[in-house]
């Protein structure tokens, strides 16, 4: 039963991929939509192939990959250090929540215009973004995290003469640890979408600026294409970071009883 | 002169090797209510005696346990263990607890060794002593198995492993077997007999179950609640070692009966 229902996912999920590329490849052609409004898949296909052989194309995936990257880095080694004050001492909680809680509220892409005035047209103000964007979904998965440590194995380690830090790194930072990985496979997400967004309001290259030079030219297909390749590179980061989940938080599933 | 002092000293620490006296515990509530959780608690342990502290819920027994591990601080009163007030925890002291609580992501040899890194121990020196442990309960061989690949009363056992490794003076058990089956239990208490036996601890065990205090103890100490006293300090004068069979005898009957007297006076159906 249990193999019956595995295999009909293989067969579900690209049955469904197939049925709508079809109904979308004859509907447009039925009712013949222009291709700068809607193109067909088949037109789609044909860009993305034509762009993957131009270097141009690599360049621009490469600036906002790196773009992604570090600012996501950044959002983590920040939300590291602050979630570790903020879970650790009382008085730091108290006095930065409502900031934080205010500033999270502010709609984060609205703050690219900004960071273009202070960091320019380049690489910089699109780090800056994707890292503000990505900070806060981790730094609240690390405060969480690191308060998600079980009472019973903290006073476990008191009776034993823990320290408080010996508390911390030995139950709150391996405790924290599936919350870390939920918050980076989010903020990965995020901190792409931060570099795209960064790009679309002032740039020189990368995927984002080529989305704008194609909606220029009503190149339709090459911006859908464009769109296959940041999802694929959303696809790409998550298996990555669940990957690393799988290596370094093994504890949180499996639970295989041998016996008594 | 001094070596006379001193052997003076360590001969009235053998009577009174846990020492309590006129321990009082009250708790503050937010609202600004008190609760007397213990009131004047007497009683001292002998080095190497097994005591059982039993109880209707809300007794305090627990409370007295974590007073003893230096985890909650008394109101009135002295605690002390091998003549050392307990402020807080003691090197002295190891405990096991009602669930394993072993860190699921440290192997079984890596949570026995957790008392020895938090107390800067030589590592390599107690890898030897955590191996003979295991053996003793019957765990060689799971050194590098990871907690959620043994069985509830597997764990425990290792959780006992835990606290004996840096080779304490007094062991404090809270319900350890309150989460295992009938059977596992009953298997559980000859185990902690025959570890008692070879490691010759003083042992005090707080526990819902009166047959197992009667069956473990040479001293069962009856509380009764708000506030929670001690009723009664009975000795149980079975003979060791004990055996499956003496839990259903008569005698050992006799001696349940008389505890469950208080409960049932504190009108609590067990």
């Amino acid at each position: 039963m249990k193999f019956l229902k595995v295999r009909s996912e293989f067969i579900l999920v690209p049955g469904l991929f197939i049925v709508v590329i079809l109904a979308w490849e004859n509907l447009i052609n039925i009712l013949e939509v222009k291709e700068t409004i809607l193109p067909t898949p088949s037109r789609i296909g044909e860009a993305l192939i034509y762009q993957s052989q131009t270097s141009f194309f690599w360049t621009n995936v490469w600036v906002t990959t790196q773009e992604a990257l570090y600012g996501f880095v950044a959002a983590t080694i920040f939300a590291v250090i602050a979630g570790t004050f903020i879970s650790q001492i009382k008085i730091v909680e108290k006095t930065l929540l409502p900031y934080l809680v205010g500033f999270q509220a502010i709609p984060k892409i609205a703050l690219a215009p900004i960071f273009i005035i202070w960091f320019g047209f380049g690489q910089t103000s699109k780090v800056v973004m994707a890292a503000i964007i990505a900070f806060f979904p981790i730094l609240i998965n690390i405060i969480e995290g690191l308060k998600s440590a079980d009472s019973d194995h903290i006073r476990m380690l008191r009776v034993f003469g823990a320290s408080r830090f010996q508390i911390f790194k030995k139950v709150q930072v391996p405790s924290a640890m599936p919350f870390f990985f939920a918050g980076l496979d989010v903020g990965i997400l995020l901190s792409i979408l931060g570099a795209v967004v960064g790009e679309f309001l002032g740039s020189q290259a990368g995927l984002g600026n080529m989305v704008l030079v194609s909606q220029y030219n009503f190149e339709t297909p090459t911006m859908f294409a464009i769109l296959i390749v940041l999802s694929l590179m959303g696809i790409f980061a998550h298996i990555i970071i669940k990957a690393l989940q799988k290596r370094y938080v093994f504890w949180a599933d499996s639970s295989n009883i041998i016996g008594t | 002169m001094t070596q006379q002092n001193n052997a003076i000293q360590d001969a009235s620490n053998e009577a009174s090797w846990i020492s309590v006296k006129g321990l009082h515990k009250v708790y503050r509530t937010r609202t600004g209510d008190s609760t007397h959780a213990l009131a004047d608690i007497n009683f001292n342990v002998r080095r190497g005696e097994f005591i059982s502290i039993v109880g209707p819920s809300g007794c305090g027994k627990t409370t007295l346990l974590n007073i003893l591990a230096g985890l909650i601080s008394k109101t009135e009163g002295s605690a002390a263990v091998s003549g050392h007030e307990v402020t807080k925890p003691l090197s002295e002291i190891g405990m096991v607890f009602q669930a394993p609580t072993l860190l699921p992501w440290r192997t079984i040899l890596e949570n026995l060794m957790i008392p020895i890194e938090v107390q800067k121990r030589n590592k390599t020196e107690y890898k030897a002593i955590a191996a003979d442990l295991l053996k003793l309960v019957g765990l060689d061989g799971f050194e590098n198995k990871y907690p959620n690949e043994l069985s509830g009363g597997m764990q425990q056992r290792a959780g006992i492993c835990r606290a004996l490794i840096h080779s304490p003076s007094v062991l404090l058990m809270d319900e350890p077997f309150g989460a295992l089956d009938a059977m596992t239990r009953e298997y559980m208490n000859l185990e902690l007999l025959r570890i008692w036996k070879e490691s010759n601890q003083t042992i005090a065990l707080v526990t819902h179950s009166i047959t197992e205090a009667v069956f473990l103890s040479d001293r069962v100490i009856v509380m009764s609640p708000r506030p929670g006293r001690i009723a009664e300090i009975i000795n149980i004068e079975l003979p060791r070692p004990r055996t499956l069979e003496m839990m259903t005898s008569d005698a050992s009957g006799h001696y349940v009966q008389r505890i469950r007297h208080y409960f049932s006076a504190a009108n609590v159906i067990e």
